[in-house]
This record gives structure tokens, sequence and C-alpha cells, in this order.
């Protein structure tokens, strides 16, 4: 990559990252890993030191770099700095120009000093910053309590950096630090929800929909990718586990009791998770259900339901509100996707009066009316591959 | 052949014809239908609408594909009209006919309809604007770029002027901007424009419709690409326009400077013409040179350089039967140079040599007709 020269850069801190001592290096390296791959096909280029990262862009580009910052977990703050030799002239000089820009009634200065060759100490170059910065602009004044805008000046190695305003970036892991985790992909609101907060503890996410064609649409499956390409909006690349469960369900439709029926196939769908996981080396699964929502989602069928793997199942919705886990939806732009009216597995099949406190004795001996070993191993050697991408489609055509 | 007439329609681009052949091979499919080809043709046309989107800045469900721009002004202004309290419009005398003939339909029907001022150098009076609204006002609707001459609006401008009055939406005709400069909808609530106009196919338009507005639509149905304008998708023209647009502004501003040294050219070379007028001034586009020549009817003056196969119009090419050019009259408050005008419409597409052998095939035309006493 070209080294570009330029005035601004764009500053990232880490936040929680620097707790974590040991892993720190993997912490950052990933993160700088996850930052050149959602930069893809831009120029910029990105400098890492143990604190911060610095990215060089052409200005541009600005806006759209910030708008992909915005989606890249392990960013605890960013903000745009002007990149100036250390000196205090040109210290004096750059505050000078971005002074008639910006627009506050109190402020103060911090200096950061970490190049102790700069011969100015850090609270005389506040002091004197601070003192040019009031003779330069009109109706303004100190406030070191609870300034409106904080300027900053950090003298590092080669350069200073000056930056007045801070944006929260969404914080949590870097995606990919903490190994693969398959989420049951539905369709509905809470799945993807529960993948985004899967992706925000680090965990690189994979896609399992369990499918039931001609009971459920190919427009069902569309959306289940359109919401796998909102996931991937969050990690480097992505796989979704196409499953054919057609037979399976019918299978259970035809000959177990009605109001286990729910049960019974939840239980099915984790035994193909649990094969899943161990056969695409991933740690754990995840899904969206949430205490008390549905049948299958009270205690005791959770409990039921649980026993068929030893595999920890991270539920990261279920004790959230409904309008909580929307709000996320919405964030992250699956919202109006999820409510598309397609019918997927879980809806095709609906007996009128599901079981809401499952017992596990009859749930055994309900599903061993059917041969379920033989099918699950069916299904798992006819997995469909779909590697999600946000390429987009049809370029040559459009 | 010269073609100096790309306001009126420009020639198809070969990659955009390529994209419309075969998305009508390969893509056979009802977007609407539920089986796989039906949901390939859907996937094709959001791509497609989510592309336009892009390049408008707007969003997807702002974009709604018409078969031109007549139908997207008519659908703008009978849309909204049909769902107004209000019963006044206000508009410009500099407008395309699709919009003065439909705000006379409107008339005809009850509806009050206020012109504008125009001030001298072309540009709508905001100061009139403001003065003309009132509790009964519904809608603005005001060209970018004026078809016959290229003055360019700040509708910008206007339409921040217009955000404080809650129920006055602003309608902009795009047809003759769109392409040919950058363009910014932050203001705008309904956007015109085509795509044979950017080297696209004829029978395909947009008219983008911000989320916040309900508008009556003039075809009623199934809800097809939008409740807004019903009928199957024309998914070929629909990924052809995507496909022109895109193409268009790719390195839309090189095209624009090239346009600029062709038009500096061209009037460069008009004012060595003895009779001749240039009507275009600074704040108009550099795409269009409208001018008048004394004593010579354009229509002759038409005729007679399509004999050297050189192609160009009398006002717009929608409304040519009329005598007397209103866009110019308005701007130039003369008679005479007002029923002599004629368009020349440049592109990024015109050679030098064009405008040079025009000039000099203009210059004869001229000696010649004046010589017969025309």
């Amino acid at each position: 990559m070209e080294k570009i020269e330029m005035n601004r850069v764009i500053l990232i801190k880490y936040g929680e990252l620097t707790t974590k001592k040991d892993n720190r290096k993997i912490f950052i390296n990933t993160l700088y890993n996850n930052i050149n791959n959602k930069l893809k096909g831009l120029a910029f280029y990105i400098e890492k030191d143990l604190s911060r990262m610095y990215i060089e862009f052409r200005d541009e580009d600005l806006n759209e770099i910030l708008e992909r910052i915005n989606k890249i977990f392990g960013i605890y703050s960013y903000t745009v700095a002007y990149k100036i030799e250390s000196d205090i002239t040109s210290i004096e000089e750059n505050i000078l120009n971005i002074l008639p820009s910006t627009n506050f009634k109190t402020f103060k200065v911090e200096t950061k000093r970490s190049d102790k060759r700069f011969p100015i100490e850090s609270l005389d170059v506040s002091k004197r910053i601070g003192g040019l910065i009031l003779k330069n602009k009109k109706d303004i004044k100190v406030d070191v309590h609870h300034p409106e805008t904080i300027f900053h000046i950090e003298i590092r190695n080669d350069y200073t950096y000056i930056y007045f305003n801070e944006y929260k970036g969404i914080g949590g892991y870097p995606v990919g630090t903490q190994g693969l985790g398959l989420l049951m992909l539905s369709g509905g609101i809470d799945s993807p929800v529960a993948g985004y907060l899967a992706m925000k503890r680090g965990i690189n996410i994979g896609c399992v929909y369990f499918e039931a064609i001609p009971h459920t649409s190919l427009e069902a499956r569309e959306k289940v990718i359109n919401l796998s390409k909102k996931l991937l909006n969050y990690q480097n690349n992505l796989n979704l586990y196409i499953v054919p469960f057609t037979k399976l369900q019918e299978e259970i439709y035809k000959k177990c009791d009605p109001s286990y029926m729910i049960t019974i196939m939840r239980r099915m769908m984790y035994r193909i998770m649990d094969k899943l996981v161990k056969k695409y080396h991933a740690h754990v699964i995840i899904n969206g259900e949430c205490i008390g929502q549905v049948a299958s989602q009270t205690l005791t069928s959770m409990a039921v339901i649980n026993s068929v793997t030893n595999l920890p199942v991270i539920r990261p919705v279920a004790c959230l509100d409904k309008l909580e886990i929307i709000d996320i939806a919405e964030k992250i732009d699956t919202f109006n996707i999820s409510t598309l009216p397609y019918e997927d597995c879980c809806t095709v099949f609906v007996p009128k009066h599901p079981v809401i406190n499952p017992k596990m004795d009859k749930a055994i001996l309900e599903e061993n009316k059917i041969d379920y070993e033989t099918l699950i191993n069916e299904i798992i050697d006819n997995i469909n591959i779909m590697k999600i991408s946000n390429n987009e489609e049809f370029n040559d055509l459009i | 052949m010269v073609y100096l007439d790309y306001s009126a329609t420009t020639p198809v681009n070969k990659e955009v014809l390529e994209s419309f052949n075969k998305t009508c091979l390969d893509y056979p499919g009802n977007p609407n239908s539920l089986h796989k080809l039906g949901l390939e043709s859907k996937k094709l046309m959001d791509a497609a609408t989510s592309k336009v989107a892009k390049i408008l800045n707007v969003k997807e469900n702002e974009v709604i594909f018409t078969s031109g721009a007549s139908e997207s002004n008519n659908l703008a202004i009978k849309g909204i009209a049909g769902i107004s309290r209000g019963k006044t419009i206000i508009t410009t005398k500099l407008e395309h006919s699709s919009i003065l003939s439909t705000v006379n339909y409107l008339k005809q029907n009850g509806y009050t309809i206020k012109y504008v001022k125009i001030k001298e150098d072309g540009q709508v009076d905001l100061k009139d604007l403001e003065k003309l609204i009132d509790k009964d006002t519904i809608l603005v609707s005001i060209a970018e770029v004026n078809s016959e001459i290229g003055i360019i609006q700040n509708v910008n401008e206007i339409g921040k002027m217009l955000k404080k009055y809650d129920r006055v939406l602003f309608h902009v005709d795009g047809t003759q901007a769109i392409g040919k400069k950058q363009i910014n909808l932050e203001n705008i609530d309904l956007y015109s424009f085509s795509a044979h106009k950017i080297y696209g196919l004829k029978g395909v338009g947009v008219l983008v419709k911000k989320e916040n507005i309900s508008l009556v639509p003039l075809i009623h149905g199934g809800k097809s690409q939008t409740v807004y304008r019903s009928g199957t998708p024309a998914l070929p023209l629909i990924v052809s326009t995507s496909k022109a647009l895109s193409l268009m502004y790719e390195d839309l501003d090189k095209k624009i400077d090239y346009v600029k040294k062709l038009n500096t050219m061209l009037k460069e070379g008009l004012k060595k013409i003895a009779n001749v007028t240039i009507n275009s001034n600074d704040k108009c586009l550099p795409h269009i040179v409208n001018i008048s020549i004394k004593n010579i009817k354009p229509e002759t003056l038409l005729h007679s350089l399509e004999e050297d196969e050189i192609y160009i119009s009398t006002k717009t090419a929608c409304s040519s039967n009329e005598s007397v050019s209103l866009a110019v009259y308005t701007l130039t408050k003369d008679t005479e140079l007002s029923s002599t005008s004629i368009r020349i419409s440049l592109s990024h597409l015109t050679k030098e040599e064009e405008i040079t052998y025009f000039l000099e095939k203009l210059q004869e035309k001229i000696n010649k007709l004046q010589s017969i006493g025309n």
C-alpha cells in the first residue's frame, strides 16, 4: 500500500482492549485486519501502536470511512485529528487555522506529551494554546470542569495530533478474537440481533438456516440471505449453512403427538446444530431465544430442548424485552427485512396447542417414533453452504 | 452527421443497450411471480433500484420507475393535487409542456395556477415566490434546468426556503439536469427525469418521491415496483436505466469540463457571425446554447442545416409548433428574438471538429438565406 501524505488522520482508540493485557497483541492485530478488510476499495494507510491506530485517507473518502468504522467492533472511540509537525509554532498556526470552523462557548486544552524530547511541558503547552484561543475567538471562556469543547494536543514521536470532537465507536471486541459460533437464523426479528450481539463480544459467526421447501418459499430463503448480508457488515466473511429440513419435519408431523411437534422439532434442530458446530470447528451454538416469548422458550421447554447437546448455547437476547430487541434490529437495519411476511419452517407446521411445559420422558417417547439418526446424518451430508457477499450482484447489468 | 440536439434525446449507449438485451433474454420472469424465475427478476429489479437510489443519494423506496419524464411530471403534479387539501400550484413560465399542460388541465378543474416572476438573469425571484405562497398552496414545481435556454435554477436554495412551509411540497423537473450537473435532492420532495436524455432508452423515466409523501397514482393496479405505479415492471428498461445513470455519473466532472470547453468554442465562433444573438447566459448549463438569428425563420434554418446533416432544434422538440418561444421572451423581453431562436445542444460525445463544421455551415446558410431575403 502506498503511503499518502495528508494533514488529517482518523485516530482510533481501542477502549476495552487495553484491559486485556496478554491478548492485547492478538486483539490489536485482529482489529487492524478487520479495519483493513472493511476499508477495501478505498485508498488509505493504517499505522498502529499499542494504544492507537491512525488512518490516513483521501478527503473525499472521509464520510464513507467513518460510516464503515461505525460498524467495526473493538473501536471505543474515534476522531478526525490534524497531523502536524511537532513544534510549538506549527501547533499554534494549526490551532489558528482550525479555530474559525469551530463553534463553542467554553473550552479547555488538554496536552499529552509522550515525546519527552519536546522542550515544553504539557501543562505549559495547554496554557499557551489556551491563551492563544482566548485571544483569537470572541465570547468564549475556559471551563476546566465541564467544557463544551476540549482541544486535545497529543505530542507523539514523529508528529503531533490535534483534535476536538471525539465520537463513540460501537465498542465490543474485534470480531474473530473469540473463534467461531454458529447462529440459528430463522428470518425473525430476534435471531439477527442475537448474531449481532454475539459478534460484539468478538465471536465470528456462521449462520444456519433450516429450510423446508416446498412448505417454505425461496423468498423466505432470500430473506435469510439478506439478513446474513446485514450481519456481514460486522465481520469479514460469513457462511450461510442451509439445512434441508423438509423430510425430517414431515416425519415429525406425520408421526408425533401434535402438541409435542415444536419441542421435538427444536430438539432435532439442536442435534443438527451440535453436529454442525463440531463439523465446522465452531465452539458454541447461538440463537435468538427469548425467555417466555413462545411455547418453546419457556424455561421448562428450554431445559427439555437443550438437553440434547452439551455445547454451550448462547442466547444473547434471552433477557431482553421485545422492544429492546426491536431497537437493536432497527439499528442494524434488519427489522424491515425480518418483518417481511414469508413463512419460515417454524411457522409452517404449527400445532393448535403446543405444550408449554413439556416432559422429557414424553418427548423422548414421541421422537423415538421416527428414525431421526438416519435422517439427521442424511441432512448433514446435504448441507448447502453459501458464501455471503456484499459485492454488488448483477454489476455488469446495472 | 453532426448531431447537436442532445437535449431533445441522446443516442443509446451500447453498454446500456446490452444490459437491456441481456435482461430481456436472461430474466424472463415477472418480478411479481413467486417462483424462482420471478425471484431472480425481483432481485435484479431491487439491485437496479438500489443502484439508482445510491447514485441519487435517496432511499430505495423513494424511486418510482415510470414511462418517462412526462409521466413522472404528471404523476407528481396530479398525484399531489389529488391528495392535498389546497388548490393552488405555483410554477414558472420556463417549464416544459408536460408541466404547463398538466397545470392547465388542473386549472380547468378548479385549481389556481400562479406563475412566479423570473428575474432578468433568468433566475426565479425568490421574494416573489414567497409572496405567492398562501394557505391554499400545495405545490411548487420548477425545472432545475430549462430545456430551451439552459437556465439553471438554484433548486437547493428554493427548496430550503420552501421548507419553512410545511404544507407546500417542492417538485423539480430534472430532465435537462440529470447527467449534466451534480444534483442534490436534499431539499427536494419530488424529482422527475427520463433515461433517454442520458444515453438510456426511450420509454422509461423516474420519479423520486420522498418517503414521507403520499401520492394518488395515475395508473391503478396491484403493487408492482411500487404502489404508486402499477403494471408489470418493465424490468429491462429499469435495469438499463440504472446502467445509463451509472455510466453517466462516472467521471461526470470531467465530462462537464469538456462540454464547457466546447461551449466556449461555440460561443466564440457565434460571436463572429453577424446578426446572431446568444440568448443563453453565464448561468446556463454549458450543454445548451440558445441563439436567435435576425430575419431568418428558425424552421427554414433548421431544414437548411439538415441538408448538410446537421441536426439542431427550434425551441424544444416538444413545443416546436408554436411560433414564439416563451422562455426566450421571458429572458429577453424581445418578440423578435423569441420568434427566431434555435437551440444547439452539446454532449461529451460532441467533437471539436463538429463545432467547427457547424459554425462554418451556419455562416454559409445565414449568408444564403439572407441573400434570398428570407
